[in-house]
């Protein structure tokens, strides 16, 4: 069940990107370019993503257990904010900002092989796997 | 640059099955929708973390575009410009942005503000912050 739901949500996540726009770096780099060509479509991917979100998550954390699973493995709302916290982030924004991809995007756009989205996915998760290889040494 | 259509309402619906999909996958496996930790889980060591449904998630995603295309009868409209080098210098930057932030635009922008979590505001509101200025600094101050 948890597989199927996964493939599911997984399907539904890459229309969801596609439908709002998201998976258009021009129309991201817009909707940051707040001093030039501004897009403001994003703002309500947000919206439209957090107005299910919001309601949907408190529902369900109402139960002790998730349907296919022993227990939820969410982080605590109230975690700690720390350093490597505040300057990934930064670091996230700044390549976000260069190449109008996060990461669910440039997931979606692989099998449309565009050059540019495919050499900045590889580089994305050969980035990821170098920071899981590194944790492991220490 | 060139303006891109501005699309509330397909946007906002975008959106909706967004967060949808992320009711769903908290729902039956009890996990936060963010790609990044996804992506994370498909490598060693595998503890809880679940590598199968990791794989399954990403699966339905690669399947998006076509059954979009399917669906609608429309190509998914992309337009990827910039030079490779600067495509890989981007996607080093966001694969270890979020690798120490735990988190990206789904995680953190969407799952983390909607339960409130406050590492997820500090770290949205920061990437926001970056992402518009570099976009400024790219467009109007270097290329301008």
């Amino acid at each position: 069940m948890g597989v199927i739901a996964s493939l599911a949500a997984g399907l539904l996540f890459g229309v969801g990107l596609i439908l709002s726009g998201m998976v258009d770096p021009a129309k991201v780099q817009n909707f940051l370019d707040i001093a030039g060509t501004w897009d403001p479509s994003l703002a309500f991917v947000m919206a439209g993503a957090i107005g299910v979100a919001a309601p949907g998550f408190w529902l369900v954390r109402r139960r002790t257990v998730p349907l296919a699973d022993s227990a939820f493995h969410v982080p605590p709302a109230d975690a700690p904010i720390d350093r490597t916290l505040l300057i990934g982030a930064a670091i996230f924004g700044i390549g976000w900002g260069l190449a109008g991809f996060c990461p669910g995007p440039a997931l979606v756009s692989l099998p449309l092989a565009a050059p540019g989205a495919v050499a900045f996915t590889a580089a994305m998760v050969a980035a990821i796997a170098a920071g899981v290889l590194l944790q492991q040494r220490k | 640059m060139t303006p891109t259509d501005f699309t509330p309402w397909a946007s906002l619906a975008g959106g909706a099955l967004i967060g949808t999909s992320a009711v769903l996958l908290l729902l039956v496996t009890g996990r936060i929708a963010g790609i990044s930790g996804i992506v994370r889980r498909l490598f060693p060591p595998y503890g809880a973390t679940a590598p199968v449904e990791a794989g399954t998630f990403l699966i339905g995603l690669f399947a998006a575009p076509a059954v979009w295309t399917f669906v609608s009868g429309e190509a998914v409209h992309q337009t990827v410009t910039g030079s490779l080098s600067l495509a890989v210098v981007a996607g080093l930057l966001v694969g270890a942005g979020v690798f120490a932030a735990r988190g990206c635009t789904s995680g953190h922008g969407v799952c983390g503000l909607a339960r409130l979590s406050r590492r997820s505001i500090a770290a949205t509101a920061i990437f926001m912050a970056t992402a518009v200025a570099t976009v400024y600094v790219a467009r109007h101050v270097v290329g301008g």
